[in-house]
């Protein structure tokens, strides 16, 4: 059983039907929790957006919601602008991975797959059932298993079943609810890669939901940040990373330092340079500007105002504590081939590359 | 190890088959000491007891109809879809363990004397209260089926591609579940076919009851009788659970 083994390129895969999503406003509760506090979000066909917040934040209430498997207080889902916010979850055509795997443990892998096509058993013929079920099983890389039953699969095996279980019924929406937090860090990367290319070839509008911000990041087209049941922010990966529209987002995506400064016309000043600030940071006054560790510029100068407190190589990057003369600690990361004389004890400069930053208020 | 091993077995199966093998050894004796199966020959001759065996049988299988069609799927129910109601029904079922047999006879006899009137006389009604004698068993059997997988995601699983309640429940949560049902089945049939207390106090002529009107007046013959029952009952305990096992995958092939 080789978990590693590549993805095969099947064309006679059909394309899933790329529908777009919209949740307007939608709300649920249980008991005094608010696990979701009117959501809006808008998905366009054949896009994957991964769903990134902290635990309780409404991530998967709001998968599940999309799937029909919870009731909602409030709101509307469309897909393809047609109302399904009432509509039974055996009809709404969606297929949805668990993180738990769920594979049906009396049938084997290519019965779990084929299950969905059975229950339409009128409009899909054994043979084309029996095809479609072996052609995603290669699809997934796991043709020569279709005879295990599911207790004699790896987690991963078991969640490239799923995922093929999944998308057997041709959803109009694939829906992964943290299909990869069970998995070793290994298997996690290279399954997450698959489901990126599998999305890419089948064309099936997805939505991720995930706590690992690695994760959303690598895989999703949009990233949406959600706290407190509503969402922070959606972006592509590089804009919500560069980008954070809230102090919330530019601290739960990345490492961030939080250094003092004052904002004046959209300039903070911080460590004697000034800096441009970012949309939705406070306009004048003290603030605390959140600084990524990359965005900082480390010179190595043996009458530097900084001194490194300590150095971690991370293979292609280098990771230095950084202390400053007003007492406070800061992190920056530098590749490693810049890292030299970048040892713990050295004195050194620090600056900011041009990149505009977010400024909270002081609390 | 192996040796130890070997010792404790031999000692168990001493100790279990001993009553086997001295039952036998009664059932096969005359007063006289002459061996003969003259007791064996008689179990043939006592039209009562057939009847009540006839009895026993059907009244298994209709407490085995109402665990499948009525206790499994109000336990797999509430388990799946109203968690807050499974204390509720824990305790319930638990009940006719803690309440004495005949304690429970006082409480169901009147309701028995008015069933015989108004509605049968057969013995057949006691399916009723058996089936409530056989809930605790049936319950904890499923129930830790219930808890050994994740039963709630599979279903949801199940629903997100397309399955109705029916086939959910059937298809993917019954045979998921089987081993608790079968357990339960194989149980309830025990309870049924060796229940004594209550169709005696309520004076309904059963296997165990004609066995002991026997033995009052031939100990070999209800000797012979309870060697052969408990054989019979063996049998049936394999037999079940393998015919269960067998529709159920009929079944499971007819919804898939």
């Amino acid at each position: 059983m080789n978990e590693t083994s590549g993805v095969k390129f099947v064309s006679a895969i059909s394309k899933g039907s790329s529908a777009s999503v919209k949740l307007i406003d939608i709300a649920k509760s249980f008991g005094q929790v608010k696990a979701l506090a009117g959501l809006t979000i808008e998905i366009g066909p054949g896009e994957l957006v991964a769903l990134l917040g902290p635990s309780g934040c409404g991530k998967t209430t709001a998968l599940r919601a999309l799937a029909g498997l919870q009731d909602l207080d409030r709101g509307q889902i469309l897909v393809d602008d047609k109302d399904i916010t009432y509509l039974a979850a055996s009809r709404r055509n969606m297929g949805m991975v668990f993180q738990s795997y769920s594979l049906f443990p009396h049938m084997s892998a290519l019965a779990n797959v084929e299950y969905g096509l059975t229950l339409k058993a009128h409009k899909t013929s054994s043979d084309l059932r029996a095809a479609k079920g072996k052609e995603l099983l290669e699809l997934v890389g796991l043709s020569s298993h279709a005879r295990h039953f599911p207790h004699q699969l790896s987690g991963g095996q078991q969640q490239r079943i799923a995922l093929a279980r999944a998308l057997a019924i041709s959803p109009q929406v694939l829906l992964l609810d943290e299909p990869l937090s069970a998995l070793d860090a290994k298997v996690r990367t290279q399954l997450r890669d698959e489901i990126r290319r599998i999305q890419l070839e089948v064309g099936t509008t997805t939505v991720f939901v995930t706590h690992d911000q690695e994760e959303a990041l690598g895989i999703a087209d949009r990233v949406g940040v959600m706290r407190n049941g509503i969402l922070e922010q959606i972006a592509a990966p590089a804009e919500l990373y560069d980008r954070p529209a809230t102090a919330f987002v530019a601290e739960f995506v990345g490492l961030t330092n939080q250094i003092l400064g004052n904002v004046s016309n959209g300039v903070i000043e911080i460590l004697g340079v000034k800096v441009p600030t970012l949309a939705g940071s406070i306009s004048s006054g003290a603030g605390i500007a959140l600084v990524r560790p990359e965005t900082l510029k480390i010179i190595p100068n043996p009458t530097g105002s900084g001194r490194i407190f300590a150095a971690s190589f991370l293979g292609a990057s280098c990771r230095l504590t950084i202390d400053l003369p007003n007492h406070s600690r800061i992190v920056a990361q530098v590749p490693s081939s810049d890292a030299a004389q970048l040892g713990a004890g050295a004195n050194v400069d620090v600056s900011f590359r041009s990149n505009p930053i977010f400024v909270k208020p002081v609390e | 190890m192996k040796i130890w091993r070997r010792t404790i077995l031999i000692l168990v199966a001493f100790y279990l088959l001993l009553p086997i093998a001295a039952m036998a050894d009664f059932s096969t004796k005359s007063l006289s000491g002459r061996r003969g199966f003259d007791s064996w020959r008689a179990i043939f001759q006592q039209p009562d007891l057939i009847s009540a065996i006839m009895v026993s049988l059907e009244l298994a299988a209709i407490v085995i109809a109402l665990v499948f069609f009525l206790v499994v799927p109000t336990v797999v129910w509430v388990h799946l879809k109203l968690p807050r109601l499974r204390r509720v029904i824990e305790v319930i079922c638990l009940l006719p363990l803690a309440i004495p047999g005949i304690v429970l006879v006082v409480g169901v006899s009147s309701i028995y004397r008015w069933i015989s009137i108004h509605i049968s006389e057969s013995p057949l009604t006691l399916a009723a209260v058996y089936s409530m004698l056989v809930l605790p068993y049936t319950y904890r059997s499923l129930s830790a089926s219930l808890n050994s997988v994740d039963v709630h995601t599979l279903a949801e699983a199940a629903r997100t591609l397309g399955a109705s309640t029916y086939k959910m429940l059937f298809g993917i949560v019954m045979p998921t579940i089987r081993s608790g049902v079968m357990s339960g089945a194989v149980i309830s049939i025990a309870l049924v076919l060796g229940e004594f207390t209550l169709s005696s106090l309520l004076n309904f002529q059963t296997m165990q009851v004609e066995i002991n009107l026997v033995g009052q007046s031939d100990g070999g013959v209800a000797v012979a009788i309870s060697l052969a029952a408990l054989l019979f009952v063996f049998l049936l305990l394999v037999a079940i659970p393998t015919t269960i096992n067998r529709k159920s995958q009929e079944l499971e092939t007819e919804l898939a």
